[in-house]
């Protein structure tokens, strides 16, 4: 799966996260940047993607993610 | 969740939803009756929450914890929607319970119906040593239980029914099977403590969420994720939410009387392997000799277990009537028997209609039916003509139906009384009584005929979980459907200034049980009427004429010079709307009636009375 796709697949996300079809996310988005994205509504969104893409992210791995293409990389490595 | 339908078109028809339709509710409830994804829960539950009151039963829970649990309020609202309920959640802030409970200010204002208590084992447990000779393990989980208790009596305080949940086995073996057997291994000191806060829960009418079972069954990777706990404190894995949910919100809907009460049974391919018009007799595949034969069994052996526990047994089946009913009368290895069934349906009608007969003919609402049947074809038409019909997605293999079934949910209860015990046989001779009736000529030569007597003594704490399941499971003969815990109804029934009233029916044709209860509070020199129940069982049989004649005689004893009573309308209690002038009550106001003592006469009716010791 591509970059531009897992993107695109994660503002969806999010978007149901947050319930705002007018969320935007690029590879450099980061959490403060998106309004109403708080900690609880990440837990939420970790947890979609996990079950969205069939994956578990590390504990490290979520605790550190910086940016939104901090994800995305994640998730291709975890899908091989 | 096996038991739900996958959705189909989820968005699509959520969208389509018009939050200013009437219609919206049942719409979001027809949604919530399919297996959603985790994101899914969360959409339909912020649909729900845009949805304007009505149409829904208002519950306001409260959640305590000893960790975070906001993740579970949306499944637990979706679960709630599933049953009829639209839930008001509060979440506890993080390991706040205690002070939450001891200092209810914000609790108190938020006056929940029901407190959930989802504490962690560490917390009582926690201080315990590994080499704890028994006596002091034994005696640090009465301890624990003790202090549970005191948490249950602040929680009843605020007027809500309690539900505590089991304790999760979160602890890693230590020595192994050994972990089962030294008194101060955890592993052994949760069980232990699970099972003493059974016993104490039993005694205090509070309810048991068995979070444990369902982990024990689930697996414990299942309900507990590791990284969800070291990165949220969640002590429930997100992925867990939708099953507790569903736990909790079963037990919330079974103290308002929302379980269902009726198990209707298909025939072919259900409760026998084969088509018995085409197979015949001896060609249906039922019992010892083959695996399929004793799935088939199981499922007959797991419904006779229900009917032991008051759940009414029903069949509805695309058949020739002789040909079902000669397989119950001779096929040698059928567990269930013909009079096992309190309405038996098999005829070639479609099964929809069929399914309102069966209820309009056990006096029950279609929201009291589950449907059995391994035609998808046949599921597909009741749930789409009858969405109040739970219609379970039976899996292909029928040696998985039972579990499906059972893990369903449908029949959660709150008690075990004796009425249940009884209730199956008494839907049996109430088919007697029909056709009695049927030869019989007029109604009053059919109701003296019956030769009925009415018991009546005061509530007290020998019929009091039989007196509140009655409140809170009748809809139909019901003129307030005000709900009542255990702690409510005691209370009236200690007051010297009220009166509480049970009643039970007695006949040529059995004992029915406590059928009805009257609740009446002070209210200046009068009496209020604040809850009247009767089963929908003894309808037509001029109890509520003795019912108030004994009322009467009593509130005069007790130098009351009224009786006071309001009639609240419900979708369901349409039966009682004329009540109250159909008595003798003159109009007080809307919706209010008053029946003057000086100047009533008791009716004469066709039963007996014999008051209690």
């Amino acid at each position: 799966m591509s970059e531009t796709a897992i993107l695109a697949r994660l503002t969806e996300i999010l978007r149901d996260v947050l319930e705002d079809p007018g969320v935007e996310l690029g590879m450099q988005t980061t959490r403060p940047e998106v309004p109403r994205w708080d900690s609880f509504a990440y837990i939420t969104f970790i947890v979609g993607v996990e079950t969205e893409f069939g994956i578990k992210f590390p504990l490290a791995q979520v605790e550190s993610f910086q940016t939104v293409g901090d994800i995305v990389r994640e998730i291709r490595t975890l899908k091989g | 969740m096996n038991w739900l339908p996958p959705p189909e078109r989820f968005r699509e028809r959520l969208a389509a939803v018009d939050r200013a339709d009437p219609g919206a509710a049942a719409a979001l409830a027809r949604l919530a009756d399919t297996r959603l994804g985790f994101l899914e829960t969360l959409q339909l539950d912020r649909a729900l929450a845009r949805l304007p009151a009505g149409g829904l039963e208002p519950v306001r829970v409260a959640l305590l914890a000893s960790g975070t649990v906001e993740h579970l309020l949306p499944p637990l609202r979706v679960a709630g929607l599933r049953r009829g309920l639209r839930i008001e959640a509060h979440a506890g802030a993080y390991g706040q319970y205690r002070q939450e409970l001891l200092d209810p200010g914000g609790l108190g204002a938020f006056a929940p119906d029901a407190v959930v208590l989802a504490l962690a084992a560490r917390d009582f447990l926690g201080a315990v040593p590994l080499d704890a000779p028994a006596g002091v393990a034994d005696a640090a989980v009465a301890a624990a239980v003790a202090d549970l208790g005191a948490l249950w009596e602040r929680a009843r305080g605020l007027g809500a029914t309690v539900i505590q949940q089991t304790f999760l086995d979160l602890e890693p073996p230590l020595f192994g099977g050994l972990d089962a057997v030294v008194p101060g291994a955890p592993a052994r000191l949760v069980a232990r403590l699970n099972a003493a806060l059974a016993d104490a829960a039993g005694g205090a009418g509070v309810l048991v969420l068995d979070a444990a079972r369902a982990a024990a069954r689930d697996g414990p990777d299942a309900w507990h994720d590791p990284v969800r706990w070291l990165q949220a404190k969640m002590e429930i894995a997100p992925q867990a939410a939708a099953a507790w949910g569903e736990l909790a919100a079963r037990l919330i809907a079974a103290a308002r009387g929302r379980s269902r009460k009726c198990l209707v049974l298909d025939l072919d391919n259900t409760l026998w392997g084969g088509v018995i018009g085409d197979d015949g007799i001896a060609g249906i595949v039922l019992g010892q000799g083959s695996g399929v034969g004793e799935a088939h069994l199981g499922l007959q052996a797991y419904a006779r277990r229900l009917k032991e526990r008051g759940v009414i047994l029903a069949v509805c089946s695309k058949n020739d009537p002789a040909i079902a009913e000669a397989a119950f009368r001779d096929h040698p290895e059928m567990l269930l028997k013909r009079a096992d069934f309190a309405a038996f349906a098999a005829n070639w009608e479609d099964k929809a209609a069929n399914l309102q007969a069966i209820a309009r003919s056990l006096n029950i609402g279609l929201d009291a039916l589950v449907f059995v049947d391994d035609n998808p074809v046949e599921r597909a038409r009741v749930r789409e003509a009858l969405p109040q019909v739970a219609v379970p997605e039976l899996p292909a293999d029928p040696a998985l139906y039972v579990r499906t079934i059972a893990e369903a949910g449908y029949f959660e209860a709150v008690a075990f009384t004796a009425e249940d015990r009884a209730r199956a046989g008494q839907y049996a001779a109430n088919l007697e009584r029909a056709s009695l009736a049927a030869t019989a000529g007029g109604m009053e030569d059919f109701l003296g005929a019956l030769g009925m007597t009415v018991e009546f003594g005061p509530v007290n704490a020998l019929n009091l979980a039989r007196v509140t399941q009655l409140i809170n499971k009748t809809n139909q003969f019901n003129t307030t459907t005000i709900r009542r815990t255990e702690a409510e109804v005691a209370a009236i029934a200690a007051d010297p200034d009220g009166l509480a009233l049970q009643f039970r029916l007695v006949d040529k044709f059995g004992d029915n049980g406590i059928v009805s209860v009257m609740l009446l509070e002070p209210s200046g020199d009068a009496l209020e009427l604040v809850n009247w129940v009767m089963s929908c069982r003894v309808f037509g049989r001029q109890l509520e004429e003795e019912a108030l004649n004994i009322l009467a005689e009593a509130a005069r004893a007790r130098g009351a010079s009224a009786i006071r009573a309001g009639f609240v309308p419900t979708e369901k209690n349409g039966v009682v709307a004329d009540l109250f002038p159909r008595l003798g009550f003159a109009p007080a106001g809307e919706g209010r009636w008053t029946l003057p003592l000086a100047a009533h006469a008791s009716r004469p009716t066709r039963i007996a009375r014999k008051e209690a010791a």
